[in-house]
């Protein structure tokens, strides 16, 4: 119940901060949608689950968004290269990348972060394993994808084994 | 005109120019690329490069006001929908038999081990029979 009247106090905050006009009629209709969010998300239950609580450092988790942003940084580069070289030279391969997460939230984090690197994009979840399909042999690194692996699992279990 | 004002208007023209830049250059390689699992990564660099500057760019413009918080918003959100997009239609691809197309050395693309993905589990293809049966 406290987690669901949370919800509802940040559902309205983020409606007071993305209207910024503080109309009666627009409040309203404010308080309404959040209340109407507040019943369907009881409805189903939401808060019922013990899943899906994150539990990472805000600053370990800061720390991994600014280096993936040097990481995007780089291959962005690379892959414009590969783009506007005058021959186009891909040497596509789909391959396995080891995974070390425990928790799905892991697991999400880092087949995204796969993903939002361009020149590797993860096809398919597998136990232990992530089908990644790269662009060129380049951006099949398996030393900088298994860096990232073992980035994303230092701060899924910083708080002792979770 | 304060120094000040003047590196932050000329940093932000910088990142949206370069982020132009970036979206003429992943629309090319769209064009470029022969096949659909090379498109994808020329997409992700708009998704990427070309969207985060320019919001970047923007927020620069912005300042500290509502307009910049709305735009991280938007950016937060691109971060987290535009590779489960991309995710989600690779991986349609992949389980209804797509391949990746093969350079000239001959090199396989695809290692032995994941030609044949175990197949999701078949749809009900008569559930509207159902339905009407237990009607």
């Amino acid at each position: 119940m406290v987690r669901l009247l949370a919800m509802g106090l940040g559902l309205f905050a983020l409606w007071l901060l993305l209207s910024g006009l503080f109309k009666p009629l627009l409040i309203g209709l404010g308080v309404l949608s959040c209340a109407i969010t507040m019943a369907i998300a009881h409805r189903m239950g939401i808060f019922k689950r013990t899943v899906g609580t994150p539990r990472q450092s805000v600053v370990k988790f800061t720390t991994y968004l600014g280096w993936l942003a040097i990481e995007i940084a780089k291959s962005n580069w690379a892959v414009s290269k590969v783009i506007l070289a005058r021959s186009l030279s891909l040497q596509q391969s789909l391959f396995n990348v080891p995974t070390s997460q425990q928790s799905d939230l892991g697991k999400v984090l880092f087949a995204n972060s796969i993903t939002l690197t361009p020149g590797t994009i993860t096809v398919e979840t597998e136990d232990g394993s992530f089908l990644t399909h790269a662009l060129t042999d380049d951006a099949a690194d398996m030393d900088a994808l298994a860096e990232m692996d073992s980035r994303v699992t230092a701060i899924e279990h910083q708080d002792g084994d979770a | 005109m304060s120094i000040f004002d003047i590196v932050i208007s000329g940093l932000s023209w910088i990142s949206i120019v370069s982020g132009s830049i970036f979206l003429i250059i992943g629309a090319t390689g769209i064009i470029r690329f022969p096949d659909f699992w090379s498109r994808l990564h020329a997409a992700a660099i708009v998704d990427s490069a070309g969207a985060g500057l320019l919001l970047f760019g923007m927020a620069l413009q912005a300042g500290l006001t509502f307009v910049t918080v709305k735009l991280v918003l938007i950016g937060v959100f691109l971060l987290i929908t535009g590779p489960t997009a991309t995710h989600a239609v690779a991986n349609a691809a992949f389980v209804s038999g797509s391949r990746p197309l093969g350079d000239k050395s001959g090199k396989p693309v695809v290692p032995a081990d994941v030609i044949d993905p175990p197949l999701p589990p078949e749809m009900p293809t008569n559930l509207s029979e159902d339905l009407t049966s237990k009607t």
